[in-house]
């Protein structure tokens, strides 16, 4: 395997694919629709905010490696931060997955195994697929399925 | 058995120099050799249509139908005998009856507008299929939506077979056309035309027959076939993008009213009242795609040379091949498995998403599309959100599917 692709698929990646953490809904929590329409991918983001803190994360829905360990590494990401706190974990997140090739990625710790998508710009939407529908969340502004186009 | 080694000897030394045509595969993915299995999302291009686009730029560049002037003269020249090479093609009885268009999907909303405009009513039928790619479907939609007609869809079977028995009944005398593919996109179906077009005429409906992926797989002959309406697109035959073709019967393309108005389909213009060219310039509003129109004749051309019988034989035994040695990896299932395929085989693995095994593969050297491949109701009909999906051309060889067979392997070893 190329030093990419084991770059991208790092074994953190591979095992929250097979095991996603959080894999559910939330009863009483607020429910945002991801949908990809490059691949028909979609998922569900289900969150629980009360006095300003995230306080529960889930996920459901079908997508490839990258979209699912990514969406099972948020909810463990979000889960106990302010709405601002997690607000910032998305721009953080948007921009490592963004970055140009000879920037060092900032340092997000466990999300940091999602870095090596920037060298693969036809994945960054699977990556970003359910950051997307807890940002709409978390804005306060969820209806529509949000999109990664 | 000696004649039969022979000939296979001799099919993969003409894959191999027909291969050599198209300079884009010589180049190397990834550090690796290139197999290119994307065909049915476009083809590549042999050296001689780039020579053709090149040298029309470099000879004859002009616009067409109104300079007095030496390279109009030429650059019309061009564009016409495009034409009539496309008119070969295609066996049309006339060289009107071949209409430029932008692509495959154009053709297909010229005819549901225009055709579909002045003779769909309310409670009148559309008919199509389950396999269709939405460019087969959406137009249609918006047609009924606009005339009250009602949209019909002819089940497929769990191999992807079109249901023949179900379309007998689902054809009436409510039937105004019939719109179906030739050759499914996602399932590398081929539907029996020929008797979809004989009991469709029997009941009084006239057939538009997307052939978008048939057209360079297939001979097809539109006397043979009998279509009314036959769309195609030049980048999947081994031409440029942005230039189609729509093939329609004369009595039905002069009784349509236009599809878009402005230049080259007037015959004169008052503000008062405008009256119509003839065909098929009634059609092709606008400057047109000369260039692409100039490259898609050359790759006709080049078809032809190269020849249906050679090319259908190389690309059924390049078909069975791949479909035994994707089918033996282990935890893959094929999607299609109709008894009548051609150049397509979709796959899924299991515990894998079609994106992942797309990834790997292209790291591999191989290309092969991934996704709903612009058919979502074939994907739900088999269950699955997305294939992976290799699909074959002329140029392939087993050595490409080998290559394929190896990069799923590598597949499985990522996601165990």
């Amino acid at each position: 395997m190329s030093d990419q692709l084991q770059e991208l698929y790092q074994e953190v990646i591979l095992d929250h694919n097979r095991r996603p953490r959080n894999f559910r809904l939330i009863a009483g929590g607020v429910t945002q629709e991801g949908y990809n329409p490059l691949c028909g991918d979609r998922v569900l983001v289900s969150m629980n905010i009360e006095d300003g803190i995230v306080r529960d994360v889930a996920f459901e829905g079908q997508g490839c490696a990258i979209a699912k360990a990514s969406a099972s590494l948020m909810t463990e990401a979000l889960k106990g931060l302010t709405v601002a706190e997690a607000q910032e974990r998305f721009a953080q997140f948007q921009s490592m997955v963004t970055s140009a090739h000879d920037e060092p990625p900032a340092d997000l710790g466990k999300l940091s195994v999602l870095a090596g998508v920037r060298e693969f710009p036809t994945r960054v939407k699977c990556a970003s697929l359910a950051w997307h529908a807890a940002k709409a969340v978390l804005d306060g502004a969820p209806a529509a399925p949000v999109s990664t186009e | 058995m000696a004649a039969e080694t022979v000939s296979a000897v001799e099919t993969a030394a003409r894959a191999a120099s027909v291969r050599e045509e198209f300079p884009i595969l010589a180049i190397e993915a990834h550090g690796r050799r290139l197999a290119y299995l994307d065909n049915a999302a476009t083809t590549q291009k042999p050296r001689e249509v780039i020579d053709a686009i090149a040298g029309y730029y470099t000879t004859s560049n002009a616009n067409v139908h109104r300079g007095v002037h030496l390279l109009s003269e030429r650059a019309t020249a061009a564009f016409e005998g495009a034409r009539d090479d496309v008119a070969a093609y295609f066996g049309a009885a006339h060289r009107h009856e071949i209409i430029f268009t932008r692509n495959a999907t154009e053709g297909i909303n010229l005819v549901a507008q225009s055709w579909g405009g002045r003779h769909l009513t309310a409670g009148d039928e559309v008919l199509i299929s389950a396999m269709e790619h939405h460019s087969n479907i959406v137009p249609w939609q918006l047609a009924c939506e606009r005339t009250g007609a009602v949209l019909k869809v002819v089940p497929i079977d769990d191999r992807g077979a079109l249901d023949m028995e179900a379309f007998g009944r689902l054809l009436s005398p409510r039937t105004k056309i019939v719109a179906m593919t030739q050759l499914s996109n996602a399932l590398g179906t081929v539907t029996p035309m020929a008797e979809i077009i004989r009991a469709a005429h029997a009941a009084g409906a006239v057939v538009l027959v997307d052939g978008a992926q048939a057209a360079y797989h297939l001979p097809v002959n539109m006397q043979a076939l009998g279509a009314d309406f036959y769309v195609a697109t030049g980048h999947k035959l081994y031409g440029p993008t942005g230039i189609g073709v729509l093939y329609g019967r004369e009595a039905l393309l002069d009784a349509m009213p236009p599809y878009q108005g402005g230049g080259d389909m007037i015959a004169s213009v008052t503000f008062e009242k405008s009256t119509w060219n003839t065909l098929p310039y009634k059609f092709e509003a606008g400057t047109p795609h000369i260039e692409g129109a100039v490259g898609l004749g050359a790759a006709t051309r080049f078809i032809r040379r190269v020849g249906f019988d050679w090319i259908a034989a190389h690309e059924a035994d390049l078909l069975a091949y791949a479909t035994a040695a994707i089918a033996a990896v282990p935890d893959v299932r094929l999607v299609g498995t109709a008894p009548v395929k051609a150049s397509i085989v979709s796959f899924v693995m299991e515990g894998v998403h079609p994106h992942d095994i797309g990834t790997v593969v292209d790291r591999m050297g191989v290309a092969i599309r991934t996704g709903h491949h612009c058919a979502q109701p074939v994907m739900a009909r088999f269950g699955v959100p997305a294939t992976a999906r290799a699909s074959l051309a002329m140029y392939n060889t087993r050595d490409d599917i080998d290559q394929l067979v190896d990069a799923l392997h590598e597949v499985r070893r990522v996601f165990a």
